[in-house]
C-alpha cells in the first residue's frame, strides 16, 4: 500500500487536503514503521506527518532537540526508553515544546532532578499529565517543583521513595485540579501527606495509596472526596478493623476498591469502608482476611458489585455459599490460588451466578469434575477461563468446557490433565485468543491441530514444557492463526528450525519464547528475523545451536528487537556486536556463553546505547574494568550480576516429579 | 487610688537614699546599710537579663541567703508585739545573720516593690541570690558565718569612713547590750516622731489640694516615709534580736505552728502598719480575724511547699496546670487556699534556723542540720515529720493564683482551680511572671519555667516546620493542620543550610523589640503600667506560652500584675517569713480598699 502510493506519484497526492491525509495517518498506527514510510513520500507527506504526530517515543534522549523540532505540535512524550534523561533534557523539551506538551512519561528516566522538572512545568503550563514513577531519588524539592504545575490532572509518583509528606503537601496545595494520583510505594508519605491532598484535590478520581504507611486518620477526608471512583488501598498494614470501625460514612461515589494485602481488615472494617458505597463494581480483597459467611454477608448490601477478586484469601465453604446468595450478579470472580475452595461452596456459587464473564480459579487444588460440571452448565457466557494447575480435574471435564463456553476468549489450562480430546472440544471457542497450555504433558500435535485450523483469532499461545509437541503442531498454528503475537515454545524439544519457519509467515509475532530447543539452529532464527519484523521478545536461551550465524541477519532485519536472552548460545563477540547494533535493544541477558571475551561484551555495550538493564555472569565483573562499568552505568544501564552454575537440562518428566517432590515438602 | 510610686530612673532611686542618709543619725546603722544594700541591689538588678542564663541557675540556687523564708521564731514575734503593740514582724533573730538576711531581702522586695513591682519581671531575680556576677553585693553573708567581714569591709569601703563605725556597732549588735538598747529604742521613739510629723504634713497638704497636684512630690514624701518606717522596723528588729540571745530557735524549730501563727500575726502587723502609714487604707479588722481563724488551715499546708518542691524534680515534665485533665469539682467540695506571690516564686522553702541556708526539701534540710550539733542527729530530729492530722486528708485542697483577674484567681468568675502548689507555682511563673530562661540555642524562646526550657532545648534546632506564610510549626501535623486550614498556605521544604541562620535573625527583631520594651518600662515607671491595666486582666493563662512566640504578647509579660496590688506588697517585707500564707480574703478586701 506505501509502495503504491509512491508509485502514483505525488503529483496527485498533493492535491489531498490535510485532513484527508491527517484521516489517513490516524490509521496507520500499528506499525510504526509506516509512518516512516509515509513521511518518506514527499517533503510535504513529511511537513503532514510532522504536523500529525500526537505523541512521542523517541530511543534516544541525545536527539530529543532534533525530533522535538521537527514535530511541533507534540503533546505526549513518552521518555520510557530513554533512560537517561538529565535536566538539560527536560530544559530542551520545556523549551521547544512550551504550551503545547500537556503529557510526559519520566516513569523509566533517571538523572534529572527539581532543577529540570522545575523547567519543564515552569515552561509548559498545560501539562495535564506526569509520571515520575520510579523516581527513587526524586526529593521534596522536585515535589515541589511538580506543585507549579497548576493544570495537573494526573500523576504517578510510584516508589518516590524519597518524597515526604512536605512534598505531597506542596502538590496538594498547588495542583488543585489532581484527577489520578498514584503514591504506591512512596515509604515517605504518611497520614498528614495523604489527607491534605485528599482535602485540597477535590476533584480526584483515583487514587492510588499502596504500601503506604497511612492510618485510618487520612481516611474521613479522602472517603469525603466527592468524585473518588478508584481506591487503591494495597498493603496498607496500619489500616484495621479498629481504625476503620470509627468510620461514619464510606464514599458514596467509589466504584472500585483494592484492599489487597490489608490483613489487619476484616469484615467490621470493610463493612465501615464500604457503607453507603452504593456504586461499588468491583472489589478486591485479595490476600486479606478469610472469607467467612459474616464477611460475604457483610457485603451483599452492594446493589452494583460486578467483580470480586479474593485472589490467596482462605476461603470458606459457607463464604462462598453466601456468595453464591448474594441478590447481585457477578460477572467476574477471582479465587486464585484461594485454600479452601471445594466443589461443594464454588458449584453453589457459580449455580448462583450465571451471568459469570471471567473465573479465576487457578491452584484450586481441591476442585473436581463436580465444579467443572456446574460452572460450565450454567456460566455458558464465560469468556475468560484460568483454571492453571487443579490438578484433580480430570481429562473428561476438559471436554465440557469446549461444549459449553463457545465465548471463551482466554483460558488458562496450564498444568492440567486435559488431552487431545479437550484440546478438540476446546478448539470449538473460535474466538479464542488466548490459550495457554503449559505442562500439558499429554497434549500432542493432534490436538493442536485442532486449535490451529478452527482458532484464528489466537494471538497467544504458550506451550510451555508440553514436549509432546512437535513440528507439525506449530506448523498447524502458524498456518491458521495469523494474528499470532506471542508464542512459547520453550522446553518442547522435539521442536526443529521447521516451525521458526512456520511461525515467520506470523508476521505480528513479537514475542517468542523458545528457550531449550536443542534442535532449532540459526536457519530457523534467521527465518524468524525476516519474517517477523515486530519481534520484540526473544529468548533463545539454550538453544545451543544457535551462532553468529543467525545472529548477523537478527541485527539486520529485527529492528524492533527490545529484549533478548542468549545464555548458553554458541555466539561470539562477532554476533553480539553485530546484535548490537540494533538501536532499540534494551535489556540483554548474557549468561554462560563460553564464547565472549570481556572485549566483545565491551565493545557491545558501548555501541549498544540504548541499553537499560544487562545481565552477566558475576566472573565478567572483575574481567570488564571498573571505569567502563561505570560509564555504561552512566547511561543509564544497569547490570545484574548472576552467579549460576552452569546447568544441564533435565528429562521433562524427570523435571515434572521433581516439581512435585519439591512442593509437597 | 494609685500608689505614687517614683517614676524615675536609677539615678532618681539613690538620691532618694542619699536624701536619707544624712538625716540618718547615729545608731541608725541598720537602716542606712538596708538603704545602701539596696541601692546596690537594684543597681545590679535593674539590669539582670542579659547574663542570666539557664546554667547560672544552679550554682545560684545554692547560694541563696534567703533571709526572708526563715521560720519566724514564735517567741520573738510576740516580743515584737509587745514592742510595736501591732504584731508587727516576725524577722528578729538571735544572730546578726538571719538578720542581715532579711535586710537583704528587704532591700530586695524594696527594690521590687519600687522597680519592678509591677511587672515582677525580675521578680525572681530580686529574691534569687544576686547572680555570681555581682561579687561585691554585701547582701550575700556565707551562710556559716554569721557576719562575713569581707562583705563588710567592701560596702563600708563604698560608704566612706562614716560609715565604718557604724557598721562596727552593727557587728556588735547581736551580743546583747542593754546600752546600745536603750539608744536604739530613743532613736526608735524619735524616728517615730518624726514620721509621724511628716504624715501629718503629707496629710495636711493632701486636704488643701485635692487630686494629686504633684505626682513627683508626693512619690518622693511616700518614699521618704517608707524609708523612714523601713529603718525603724529594722531597728526594732535588730532590737528584739538582740534581746533574745538563745532561747528562740530552739522553739521554733520544735514548734512550726507557732511560726506559722508567727507569720500570720506578722500579716496583721502589715495592715496595720498600712494603717499608720497614713495612707488611709482602712483594712478590715475582719479580715484580721478570719486570718487568724484559719491559721490551722494554714499550718495545715505548712509542710506543703516540701512535698511540692520534691515533686518537682521528679515531675520533670511542665506538667499541665491543671495537674492533669480538668477536674469537675463543685464548688465548695473543696477549700481554696492561696499562696502569696513571694511564697510561690521563692526558690527554697525549707531554711536552716542557724545559718539562713534554704533548701528545696525538708529531708535535704534535715541532714543539713545535723551539722549543727548532736542534736539534730536523733532518729526523732532525722526522722521525716508525721502529718499532723487526719483533718486536712479529708479536706480536697484547691489553689488559687494571687494574681487578680486570672481564671485561676478564686475571685474570677469562671475560677479553675489548681490543683497543687507545684501547678500554682508553675502557672504563677509560666503566666504572670518575665520569661527570663532564653534559650541558648534559637536565642528566641523565653521561658519562666526552667523544666520549659530544658524540654524546649531538647527539641530546639530540630526539624522546622515551615509555612509559605513564614509561620514556622515544631511539629509536622500542627503545619499540616494550619495548611489544611487556610487556602493558598503550602509546607515549605526545609532549608537545611539556611535554617540556622534565618531561624533566629527572623526573630531577633521581636526579641529586641521586647527587650527594649521591658526597659523603657523600668524607667517610666508605674504610670504605664496603669495604663495598661486592662491588659493584664486578660486571661493570659489560656495561651501555652510554649506554643507561641515570646514576642507575641511579650507586652503581658512586662505587665503582669495589675497595679493595685503594689502598696500591699510593698510592705510584705515586713514579713519576711509570713507573705507567703496571706489568707486571700484578707489582702482581696484591703487591695479593693485603693
Amino acid at each position: 500500500m506505501k509502495k503504491q502510493k509512491s508509485v502514483e506519484g505525488s503529483s496527485s497526492l498533493v492535491h489531498l487536503t490535510e485532513e484527508i491525509l491527517f484521516a489517513i495517518l490516524d490509521y496507520l498506527h500499528g506499525n510504526p514503521l509506516d509512518k516512516k514510510s509515509f513521511s518518506l513520500t514527499c517533503k510535504s507527506f513529511k511537513a503532514v506527518e510532522s504536523r500529525h504526530r500526537k505523541t512521542l517515543k523517541p530511543l534516544r534522549s541525545e536527539l530529543l532537540t532534533t525530533i522535538l523540532n521537527r514535530y511541533p505540535y507534540v503533546t505526549h512524550i513518552d521518555l520510557s526508553l530513554c533512560p537517561c534523561i538529565t535536566d538539560n533534557s527536560l530544559t530542551v523539551i520545556s523549551i521547544v515544546c512550551k504550551s503545547t506538551l500537556r503529557s510526559i512519561d519520566l516513569s523509566r528516566s533517571r538523572f534529572f532532578s527539581h532543577v529540570g522538572l522545575s523547567n519543564l512545568v515552569m515552561n509548559c503550563s498545560s501539562l495535564v499529565e506526569v509520571d515520575l514513577s520510579n523516581g527513587t531519588e526524586l526529593t521534596d524539592s522536585a515535589a515541589a517543583a511538580i506543585a507549579e504545575a497548576k493544570n495537573l490532572e494526573r500523576l504517578w509518583l510510584a516508589r518516590c521513595k524519597l518524597i515526604s509528606d512536605i512534598g505531597i503537601g506542596c502538590i496538594a496545595v498547588g495542583c488543585r485540579k489532581l484527577r489520578l494520583v498514584s503514591l504506591k510505594w512512596c515509604l515517605g508519605v504518611s497520614d498528614l501527606g495523604v489527607g491534605l491532598l485528599a482535602v485540597k484535590c477535590k476533584e480526584i478520581r483515583s487514587l492510588d495509596l499502596s504500601y503506604l504507611p497511612i492510618t485510618k486518620r487520612c481516611l474521613p477526608s479522602i472517603l469525603q472526596l466527592q468524585n473518588l471512583e478508584d481506591l487503591v488501598l494495597v498493603g496498607c498494614l496500619g489500616i484495621d478493623d479498629d481504625g476503620l470501625a470509627t468510620l461514619k460514612q464510606g464514599c458514596k461515589s467509589l466504584e472500585t476498591l483494592d484492599m489487597s494485602s490489608c490483613p489487619n481488615v476484616g469484615r467490621v472494617g470493610l463493612s465501615s469502608l464500604i457503607n453507603g458505597a452504593q456504586c461499588l463494581r468491583q472489589l478486591i480483597l485479595a490476600y486479606g482476611s478469610p472469607v467467612t459467611l459474616a464477611l460475604a454477608d457483610s457485603l451483599q448490601k452492594l446493589p452494583k458489585l460486578q467483580s470480586i477478586k479474593l485472589d490467596g484469601c482462605l476461603v470458606t465453604c459457607c463464604g462462598l455459599k453466601a456468595i453464591g446468595n448474594w441478590c447481585v450478579s457477578l460477572k467476574e470472580l477471582s479465587l486464585s490460588k484461594c485454600l479452601g475452595v471445594t466443589d461443594e461452596g464454588l458449584s453453589s456459587l457459580v449455580t448462583n451466578h450465571k451471568d459469570l464473564r471471567k473465573i479465576d480459579i487457578t491452584c484450586c487444588r481441591k476442585i473436581t469434575h463436580v465444579s467443572v460440571v456446574n460452572f460450565t452448565n450454567s456460566c455458558t457466557s464465560l469468556s475468560s477461563l484460568r483454571m492453571e494447575s487443579c490438578s484433580l480435574v480430570p481429562k473428561e471435564a476438559f471436554i465440557l468446557i469446549g461444549q459449553h463456553c463457545h465465548f471463551l476468549e482466554e483460558l488458562d489450562l496450564t498444568d492440567n490433565e486435559i488431552d487431545n480430546e479437550g484440546l478438540k472440544s476446546i478448539s470449538r471457542c473460535s474466538k479464542l485468543s488466548s490459550l495457554k497450555l503449559g505442562i500439558c504433558l499429554n497434549i500432542t500435535d493432534e490436538g493442536l491441530i485442532h486449535v490451529g485450523m478452527c482458532c484464528p483469532k489466537l494471538i497467544e499461545l504458550d506451550l510451555y514444557r508440553s514436549v509432546g509437541i512437535t513440528d507439525s503442531g506449530i506448523a498447524a498454528i502458524a498456518c491458521g492463526c495469523h494474528g499470532l503475537e506471542m508464542i512459547n515454545i520453550a522446553y518442547c524439544e522435539k521442536i526443529t528450525d521447521s516451525s521458526l519457519r512456520s511461525l515467520s509467515k506470523c508476521s505480528k509475532l513479537n514475542t517468542l519464547e523458545s528457550r531449550g530447543c536443542p534442535r532449532i539452529s540459526s536457519v530457523g532464527l534467521v527465518a524468524i528475523a525476516v519474517g517477523c519484523k515486530q519481534l520484540s521478545k526473544l529468548d533463545i536461551k539454550k538453544c545451543y545451536n544457535i551462532n553468529d550465524a543467525g545472529m548477523l541477519p537478527l541485527a539486520h532485519f529485527s529492528q524492533n528487537l527490545r529484549q533478548i536472552n542468549l545464555s548458553y548460545c554458541s555466539i561470539t563477540d562477532v554476533g553480539l556486536l553485530a546484535l548490537a547494533s540494533i538501536s532499540c535493544l534494551q535489556s540483554m541477558t548474557i549468561l554462560h556463553s563460553r564464547d565472549l571475551t570481556p572485549n566483545g561484551l565491551a565493545a557491545a555495550f558501548l555501541v549498544c546505547g540504548g541499553l537499560t538493564k544487562v545481565k552477566l555472569h558475576a566472573s565478567f565483573k572483575t574481567l570488564l574494568p571498573q571505569p567502563f562499568l561505570e560509564h555504561i552505568e552512566s547511561r543509564g544501564c544497569v547490570f545484574q550480576w548472576r552467579d549460576k552454575e552452569f546447568q544441564v537440562e533435565v528429562d521433562p518428566k524427570g523435571w515434572k516429579l521433581q516439581l512435585q517432590d519439591t512442593s509437597e515438602f | 487610688m494609685e500608689p505614687a510610686l517614683p517614676r524615675e530612673g536609677l539615678e532618681d532611686r539613690l538620691r532618694v537614699d542619699k536624701c536619707i542618709k544624712p538625716a540618718a543619725p547615729r545608731g541608725n546603722e541598720d537602716s542606712v546599710l538596708v538603704i545602701i544594700a539596696e541601692a546596690r541591689l537594684s543597681k545590679v538588678l535593674s539590669f539582670p537579663q542579659p547574663i542570666r542564663g539557664a546554667d547560672l541557675e544552679k550554682p545560684l540556687s545554692r547560694k541563696q541567703p534567703e533571709g526572708s523564708r526563715l521560720p519566724i521564731p514564735p517567741p520573738k514575734r510576740s516580743m515584737i508585739e509587745i514592742l510595736t503593740k501591732s504584731s508587727l514582724l516576725n524577722a528578729s533573730s538571735k544572730k546578726f545573720t538571719p538578720d542581715y538576711q532579711s535586710l537583704d531581702n528587704f532591700a530586695s522586695q524594696r527594690h521590687h516593690q519600687k522597680w519592678d513591682d509591677p511587672s515582677s519581671r525580675d521578680h525572681d531575680i530580686g529574691i534569687e541570690p544576686p547572680s555570681p556576677n555581682v561579687v561585691d553585693l554585701p547582701s550575700e553573708p556565707s551562710s556559716s558565718i554569721p557576719c562575713n567581714p569581707n562583705d563588710q569591709i567592701k560596702i563600708t569601703d563604698q560608704l566612706g569612713g562614716q560609715m565604718k563605725e557604724v557598721f562596727v556597732e552593727a557587728t556588735r549588735l547581736h551580743d546583747w547590750e542593754p546600752r546600745a538598747m536603750l539608744t536604739n529604742l530613743s532613736f526608735l521613739e524619735q524616728k517615730i516622731h518624726q514620721l509621724q510629723d511628716l504624715v501629718h504634713l503629707i496629710v495636711g497638704r493632701e486636704s488643701r489640694v485635692l487630686g494629686q497636684p504633684d505626682k513627683l512630690m508626693a512619690q518622693q514624701q511616700q518614699q521618704l516615709v517608707t524609708a523612714d518606717l523601713t529603718s525603724i522596723i529594722v531597728q526594732l528588729i535588730s532590737t528584739a534580736g538582740s534581746l533574745l540571745p538563745s532561747v528562740k530557735h530552739n522553739i521554733s524549730a520544735a514548734n512550726p505552728f507557732a511560726s506559722q501563727s508567727g507569720q500570720l500575726g506578722s500579716t496583721s502587723g502589715v495592715i496595720s502598719l498600712e494603717r499608720s502609714n497614713g495612707e488611709s487604707k482602712v483594712s478590715d479588722h475582719s479580715d484580721q480575724i478570719e486570718l487568724m481563724g484559719n491559721c490551722v488551715l494554714e499550718q495545715n499546708y505548712a509542710d506543703q511547699p516540701n512535698q511540692c518542691a520534691s515533686t518537682i524534680k521528679e515531675n520533670d515534665s511542665k506538667d499541665d496546670e491543671d495537674g492533669g485533665e480538668r477536674e469537675n469539682l463543685p464548688p465548695g467540695s473543696y477549700e481554696v487556699l492561696q499562696l502569696e506571690k513571694e511564697e510561690i516564686l521563692a526558690p527554697h522553702t525549707h531554711f536552716c534556723e542557724i545559718c539562713g541556708k534554704g533548701f528545696k526539701r525538708d529531708a535535704n534540710l534535715r541532714m543539713h542540720m545535723r551539722g549543727h550539733g548532736d542534736k539534730y542527729k536523733t532518729p526523732a530530729a532525722l526522722a521525716k515529720p508525721t502529718k499532723e492530722s487526719g483533718l486536712e486528708s479529708m479536706l480536697i485542697k484547691r489553689y488559687s493564683c494571687p494574681y487578680a483577674g486570672c481564671k485561676r484567681n478564686k475571685d474570677h468568675k469562671k475560677f479553675h482551680p489548681l490543683k497543687t502548689i507545684l501547678c500554682v507555682k508553675n502557672h504563677y511563673k509560666r503566666t504572670h511572671c518575665d520569661k527570663s530562661y532564653i534559650c541558648s540555642r534559637c536565642n528566641t524562646k523565653k521561658f519562666s519555667v526552667i523544666a520549659d526550657l530544658k524540654t524546649h532545648e531538647k527539641h530546639c534546632g530540630r526539624d522546622k516546620w515551615l509555612c509559605s506564610c513564614g509561620t514556622t510549626f515544631s511539629r509536622k501535623d500542627k503545619l499540616f493542620g494550619h495548611v489544611t486550614l487556610f487556602q493558598g498556605h503550602s509546607p515549605v521544604l526545609p532549608l537545611h543550610e539556611t535554617k540556622g541562620l534565618s531561624g533566629p535573625s527572623d526573630h531577633g527583631v521581636g526579641s529586641t523589640g521586647f527587650n527594649f520594651s521591658s526597659v523603657t518600662f523600668s524607667e517610666s515607671g508605674l504610670q504605664n503600667d496603669v495604663d495598661i491595666k486592662d491588659n493584664a486582666d486578660d486571661p493570659t493563662g489560656c495561651f501555652s506560652p510554649l506554643n507561641f512566640e515570646a514576642c507575641n504578647f511579650g507586652g503581658f509579660n512586662e505587665f503582669p500584675r495589675p497595679p493595685f496590688e503594689v502598696p500591699e506588697s510593698s510592705f510584705s517585707f515586713l514579713s519576711p517569713g509570713s507573705r507567703n500564707y496571706n489568707q486571700k480574703t484578707g489582702e482581696a478586701t484591703s487591695s479593693d480598699d485603693f
